[in-house]
Order: structure tokens, then sequence, then C-alpha cells
């Protein structure tokens, strides 16, 4: 199991990161792989099973879109979403035909809230649970070559 | 072989840190010999070819024979599809996560700080 693991401190109280993280206006506010440009569109609906729908514009002027699903919801600790790029016309792109899994985990901190993400790429809901315990760490190891600055943020 | 599957064992070589700091020599000098590569670890020659098996086996790396001395040298192409999805993935929640941040501490201070 390949696994991106981000961690990321965030002066807010978990309850405001939790709804940022679930709610339509916030996701379209902060999904998105540019700097300056956040998604340009974004549907989504927030329950167990829930679909959501998000679309990209990216640097070469093409637009990306993911969907998923969400898979648990626990206020304000805990989403699990299943991930799919879908593209267009695009041509095949790494892990473009695959369901990958994205968790954040909320834990409360003195400033506000750790935000900690694991982004695994994963061919099927069924693999993802057969390869739990597997694989898992062998892509973290990789991750910590390439640290990540983890910025410190004062409310 | 399945492209995921591929992934997987690309990762899985990675995961071994003598593995990686041979790659890392690699990408810095484009060919060494075998018995370079071994010299900087303690350990047995055997155990050196174990680890360039693994990576020759899932593409990371190509061995080539030359009279007596056998070279390797890394295979981007293998490297590339694995560092492409790390940095995809990373590439894209790093700036999302900053957005994050910006927005909820925003919603934070709307909210006045109160109940906290």
């Amino acid at each position: 199991m390949n696994e991106a693991v981000l961690v990321r401190r965030i002066a807010a109280r978990p309850a405001i990161v939790f709804d940022a993280l679930v709610s339509e206006d916030g996701i379209a506010s902060w999904w998105g792989p540019r700097e300056d440009e956040a998604a340009i569109s974004a549907k989504v609906d927030p329950r167990v099973n829930g679909t959501f729908r998000v679309r990209f514009r990216t640097a070469d002027g093409r637009e990306h879109e993911c969907t998923g699903q969400f898979l648990e919801i626990e206020k304000p600790s805990r989403v699990v979403l299943s991930w799919r790029w879908a593209v267009g016309g695009e041509p095949d792109e790494v892990a473009a035909d695959n369901i990958s899994r994205v968790e954040f985990r909320l834990r409360p901190i003195d400033t506000g809230t750790e935000v900690t993400l694991i982004h695994s790429a994963l061919t099927t809901e069924v693999s993802a649970t057969s390869h739990e315990g597997g694989w898992g760490g062998a892509f973290e190891k990789l991750v910590r070559l390439y640290p990540d600055e983890n910025k410190q943020l004062h409310p | 072989m399945y492209k995921e599957e591929r992934l997987d064992r690309i990762f899985s070589a990675l995961s071994d840190p003598t593995r990686r700091s041979i790659l890392a020599r690699l990408e810095t000098e484009p060919r060494l010999s075998i018995s370079d590569l071994a010299e900087p670890f303690a350990m047995t020659m055997p155990a050196v070819l174990k680890h360039l098996e693994v990576l020759s086996e899932v593409g990371l790396i190509r061995r080539s024979k030359a009279g007596r001395t056998v070279w390797v040298q890394i295979e981007a192409g293998s490297m590339k599809a694995a560092m492409d999805w790390l940095q995809r993935h990373r590439l894209f929640w790093t700036s999302s996560l900053d957005r994050l941040a910006r927005y909820a501490e925003a919603k934070e201070r709307e909210a006045g700080g109160k109940n906290k």
C-alpha cells in the first residue's frame, strides 16, 4: 500500500476544521492542486455513503475531477473518503484508474487542531482491507525522506 | 504486470534504507560498478548483490556488463512512476492544507474564539 502522509497544525478548534472537511463551501474553498486557485466546483453530500464531485483546473489549463464517497464520518475527529481521479479524455496517468482512500484525523491541541492526512493508493476497497497491515508503512518511510514542513500557526 | 501491482513492488523495494541509499548514489553518479556501489556499506558482497537484485527486478536499476565489470545505472522511468504518484498527491494536499488552514482560521476568527 502506498501512502502519502501529511500533518498540519491549524489554529482553529476541531469542530470548525471538521466542518471545513465535510461542507460544500469548505471543500470548494480548500481542495485543489494549485496554491492560487481552489476547486472550480464542488458537489458534496456529507453523510456516510454520500458522494462528492469536485472539479479543478491545473496549471496546464486542463480540468480534472475527483469523485468518491464518504466512507466514515465521526464528528469532530475523523473523516474517511474513497477517492478516484476522473480525468475526461486525459491520457493514462499514474493511479488514474484506481480508487484510493483518504483519511483525515483531527486531534485537539493547545493551539487548535492537528490534522493528519493519509492518502493511500489502492486498487479496490476489497484490497484495502486485505492489504491493511501488509504494505502499510513502506511508503510512509519513503515519505520521511522528504520531511514535511510542519507549519506552526498561531491563533 | 499491472500498473498498480508494479507500483506496490516499487514502493516495497524503496522501503529499505540500503536500497534507497544505493539509488541516491546512482542519482548523482550516472553509472557505478558493483564494487563502487558496495564500498560504503558494511555488508558482504552477496548482501549488496541481493539488494541490487531486488532493485533490478522492479526495474529501478539496469545492469550491464562490460568486460569483467558490471555497471549499474538508475532506470529513470520506474522511479518516475513512483515519484509521480507521491508528488502528485503530496503537492495536491500540501497546497490544499495551506488553504484549509486559512479557511478554518478565518472561520475561527469569525466565531471569535468563543466556546473553545
